[in-house]
């Protein structure tokens, strides 16, 4: 369902769509929308939530679990996502799983990768600059404006409504997992238990399949844990703030950081 | 380039939406609104007010204060408060919408990270502010 569609003086538009359980926004040069690849980007995340959705008895993903298929009976994204869930499950000890609660459900990574996929049809289709956000984790293509980082703030989980920092993300995705509006929402997969210790935890990096599977994986960990874990990963930077407010944030972090926000 | 710099009229619409999303019509009984009065302008500061929101919690008027376009200021002009609940809303509820338009608007930001929200949580989200105004 179409919630809103925003022309906008600057010659971009907003659209927000409701799909997979959240909305997913976009800003995207008017040629996106003139080309059809908005329309394409948006049909191809209702095609993945139709497939991958555990909520839905008929998704390929739901089959899975059920053994009523196998993965070679599924659509090829299916192994693709599987493959990416296992392999991110053993670089983070396990703490990222395709599994929580030991039923298949691929969720914690199927959202990153799909809106990052969204992007990735925008830019093949010509569009040099846009922000595709799902539901608080977004992938960035290009910058607001040419050499300028798109301004992405991080909500501060004490403070709702407002920002604990922003971040400038040029050619890259921001994901954040935290204690959501339905309270806690992420479990230790060793323990099965709510993790506690964090606030909210972000990480950027190129890539929001990988970010947004990396940020679940971390809070997860809880705060020492995630601090070592982060600081490790190849390519990505984590920021975190802790119950009591605390921040820390991995060594290559501060490029990352706006200087001139003004929350 | 402008971005998240809000249009008057997408700001107080924005506020509206944010408000009212559980609209309901307010019942006399909870008429209970209390204006409160404009507080003074500085030199080059005008305003402009919001129609009154019917919300869930009571009726809700807003008012705005510019400098050159430049939101500034964000005023109650009427808020419920006819019960402890609809106080404790208004404590808890207006400074945040008011600090969520003005904090987007001071770090002129694009987009928004945060924990997931879910389709409804999304209308309260400065992303949807984001979405309607930018």
């Amino acid at each position: 369902m179409s919630v809103l569609t925003v022309p906008r003086v600057d010659a971009r538009i907003r659209h927000a769509e409701q799909v997979m359980g959240t909305v997913v926004s976009f800003d995207v040069p008017v040629s996106a929308k003139a080309n059809g690849s908005l329309d394409s980007a948006v049909r191809w995340l209702h095609w993945a939530d139709r497939v991958f959705s555990p909520y839905r008895p008929d998704s390929d993903v739901s089959l899975l679990a059920a053994a009523e298929v196998t993965v070679d009976g599924c659509a090829p994204e299916v192994a693709e996502v599987v493959a990416a869930c296992a392999s991110i499950r053993d670089l983070s000890g396990g703490y990222f799983t395709a599994a929580p609660g030991g039923r298949f459900d691929p969720s914690g990574y199927v959202k990153g990768w799909a809106v990052q996929r969204a992007a990735d049809l925008l830019s093949a289709a010509g569009s040099a600059a846009h922000v595709v956000n799902g539901g608080g984790d977004a992938q960035c293509a290009g910058g607001r404006a040419p050499g300028e980082p798109w301004r992405v703030g991080i909500a501060d989980p004490s403070r709702p409504g407002r920002l604990a920092l922003v971040v400038a993300a040029l050619d890259c995705a921001v994901a954040t997992s935290g204690v959501a509006e339905r309270g806690p929402h992420i479990l230790d997969p060793h323990t099965g238990r709510p993790a506690a210790g964090l606030a909210s935890l972000t990480v950027v990096g190129p890539s929001l399949a990988l970010a947004d599977a990396y940020a679940t994986a971390a809070f997860a960990m809880g705060p020492a844990l995630a601090r070592e874990w982060t600081a490790s990963l190849d390519g990505y930077e984590a920021f975190a703030i802790t119950p009591d407010a605390q921040t820390w944030h991995t060594p290559g972090f501060g490029r990352y950081v706006c200087a001139d926000a003004g929350s | 380039m402008r971005r998240v710099i809000l249009t008057v009229a997408a700001t107080v619409a924005g506020l509206v939406a944010l408000l009212s999303f559980k609209t309901h019509s307010s019942s006399p009984e909870r008429a209970g609104a209390a204006p409160s009065p404009s507080p003074a302008l500085l030199p080059g500061e005008h305003t402009i007010d919001g129609n009154v929101a019917n919300t869930v919690y009571g009726p809700v008027q807003i008012q705005v204060v510019l400098a050159t376009s430049k939101i500034v200021k964000v005023n109650i002009l009427q808020q419920p408060e006819s019960t402890q609940m609809d106080v404790q809303i208004g404590q808890y509820a207006f400074p945040r919408l008011i600090g969520e338009t003005l904090s987007a608007q001071s770090a002129r930001i694009d987009t928004v990270s945060g924990a997931t929200y879910t389709s409804g949580g999304y209308i309260q989200s400065l992303q949807s502010a984001l979405d309607n105004g930018g």
